[in-house]
């Protein structure tokens, strides 16, 4: 058994790198800015170079047009002077320009400016020092640079995502950057893997496996790989959602009967109930200013998204179209509610917005669940069903901006979009 | 008989659609997982499969033959529920009563009863429905004179589906409770 698990171990270490997520946009944007990312001088050194890269986020953000740059000679650095006037006549509102020097001590240093062609003005830029383990790490931050100047909020190209790849027998929960590259497995095991959730400082995630059989809470250690039981109790454990604060997890447990809502710590210690339904309360899910949990209960007749205070009591009813509205996610602003409703047969992801009470059906596919916002509120990750096949889709929450992420092999489900990296 | 199945069966329904009793002391986390175990510096956390505690079955030998014997009522395991419903037909009444029987007749026999749902809808929301089936069987067990401690309740949701296909002859054999007895599982 114990060479079984090491054997597994090796196998998942060394996964195919075709397996990687690869994002095609269904739908761009409307109002797309045109800019202008001009091949950093001296980043053919940096192979597979830098520009590539932050041109590709910015472009699958749905807000950017990258405009095609024929070679410029000399090739302008972020030390360049200007011609507004000439990149205004290229149709670019904004430039990025940059370069990429060697160092001595065999790293690299990547300088880069952004330029408002149409106000004329220098946007500042960043230098960072890189070694050439860091091309996309750095690539990403530039894009979150870019982003956040041109559009006011932050960009979460730097961000990471979970899923579960199921392939054959085998399910998966891996960690990738937030445009499907760069993926490593967390965890690997012969029984399902559900409800991967991260912990507020992005370290952490916990999910629920079957691997005994029934459904148990852990919390996992990602730099380590340590796990730990944080609900183990007679019944199924499931449905974990961190506090804002990462002190305390919600968790729907069956100790008790049926399906109700409880606190624990993540070590499993200081439990307490916090629902008394005779009907299932599950899918809790905080609000970011840990005052209030949401959740899916029955009580009412059928599934329906309630809201109560964070440490229980009165719970009030917040969906009330259609007999289906599960699998809460609340927008880091706390305005959004997103969630599952069955439309017809058709299970959609939908936005409601919380002041307004307006709701609004997001998708047009018909096997959605799991919502995940980004952190930025700007789009929602969620896994559906095309062609038999899982996939994960994102949306934005205006639902103009629609994206795939689609794998090569297996099925993909239960993605959950990362915090900003601190 | 028919009358006092009909009170079982109300009874039982009962009790899940009541304030569950708090007499269940708080379990404390249970100790039964071997891949719980913390390994420092593994980049990837394999899963021992299996992990099955160990359980003494403590069955006299003729009883637990007849879960085996497929002429015994004993060997069936499965019942099956119609959509989004979680009460226990009439035609799974021989075979709860017969299960009740031998839980009371060997009282060191114990029993886990899986929860199975259809593929359809939030998979959270499937692991309370499957939850709320195994319950169901559970207290109909207990109230035909087995014991609590005997059986635990639990549910995998629509994760472990016994047959794959997209249809309604798929979904009804998926929505679906197991009773299984140590060392079958």
């Amino acid at each position: 058994m114990r060479f079984l698990a090491v054997l597994f171990a090796v196998l998942a270490f060394c996964a195919p790198a075709q397996a990687q997520l690869s994002i095609e946009i269904t739908a761009p944007g409307v109002q797309r800015i045109p800019i202008a990312i001009v091949p950093f001088a001296g980043e053919g050194a940096l192979a597979p170079g830098i520009t590539p890269i932050v041109r590709a986020d910015l472009e699958r953000s749905g807000l950017f047009r990258t405009l095609e740059v024929p070679p410029l000679s000399p090739a302008p650095t972020e030390a360049s002077q200007v011609n507004y006037a000439e990149w205004r006549s290229r149709l670019a509102d904004a430039v990025v320009l940059g370069s990429v020097a060697a160092r001595p001590d065999g790293r690299f240093e990547v300088r880069f400016k952004l330029f408002d062609t149409v106000k004329g003005v220098d946007l500042s830029g960043v230098a960072f020092t890189l070694s050439r383990q860091q091309i996309r790490t750095t690539a990403h931050r530039i894009a979150d640079f870019v982003y956040e100047k041109l559009t006011g909020e932050k960009g979460v190209f730097s961000t990471r995502i979970a899923y579960v790849v199921k392939r054959g027998p085998k399910f998966e929960l891996q960690i990738a950057d937030a445009d499907g590259a760069g993926e490593e497995t967390a965890l690997a095991s012969f029984e399902p893997i559900i409800s991967p959730t991260w912990s507020p400082d992005g370290r952490r995630l916990a999910y629920v496996s079957f691997e005994n059989k029934k459904p148990v809470v852990y919390v996992h250690s990602l730099v380590d790989g340590k796990r730990q039981v944080a609900a183990n109790f007679k019944g199924s454990n499931s449905a974990p959602a961190w506090a804002p604060d990462g002190s305390k997890l919600a968790v729907a447990l069956s100790r008790d009967g049926g399906s109700q809502l409880y606190l624990i710590n993540p070590d499993g210690s200081n439990v307490r109930r916090l629902t008394q339904s005779s009907g299932i309360d599950t899918e809790p899910v905080f609000s970011p200013d840990g005052q209030s949990i949401y959740f899916t209960s029955d009580r009412g007749g059928s599934p329906q998204i309630y809201r109560m205070p964070a440490g229980g009591g009165e719970a009030q009813r917040v969906t009330f179209e259609g007999s289906y509205n599960v699998s809460p996610r609340i927008s880091a602003n706390g305005k959004s509610l997103a969630y599952v409703s069955r439309n017809g047969g058709k299970f959609q992801v939908s936005v409601l917005d919380l002041a307004t009470r307006q709701v609004q059906v997001l998708t047009d596919s018909d096997k959605d669940e799991s919502p995940s916002f980004a952190p930025n509120g700007r789009m929602i990750l969620l896994a559906t069903v095309i062609g038999g096949r899982g996939v994960l889709s994102a949306v934005s929450a205006d639902g103009r901006i629609k994206q795939r992420l689609s794998m090569s092999a297996g099925d993909v489900r239960e993605p959950a979009w990362g915090p900003f990296i601190q | 008989m028919r009358s006092a199945w009909i009170v079982i069966l109300a009874a039982a329904l009962a009790a899940c659609s009541s304030t569950p009793d708090d007499e269940q002391a708080p379990a404390g986390v249970e100790e039964r997982q071997p891949g719980a175990d913390a390994r420092p510096g593994a980049q990837t956390q394999p899963v021992t499969p299996g992990g099955v505690a160990r359980v003494d079955i403590g069955a006299g030998a003729a009883g637990a033959a007849a879960l085996k014997d497929p002429n015994n009522i004993l060997s069936k395991r499965s019942i099956f529920y119609e959509f989004d419903k979680f009460d226990v037909r009439d035609e799974y009444k021989a075979l709860i009563e017969a299960h009740a029987r031998y839980l009371r007749d060997n009282p060191r026999a114990k029993m886990l009863i899986q929860g199975n749902t259809d593929e359809r809808g939030s998979r959270e929301y499937n692991v309370a429905l499957g939850q709320r089936r195994s319950e169901g069987v559970r207290r109909m067990l207990v109230l035909l004179g087995a014991k609590d401690d005997q059986i635990e309740a639990v549910s995998l949701g629509e994760e472990k589906p016994r047959a794959q296909g997209q249809d309604e002859s798929a979904w009804s054999q998926n929505r679906r409770s197991d009773m299984l007895y140590s060392g079958e599982y």
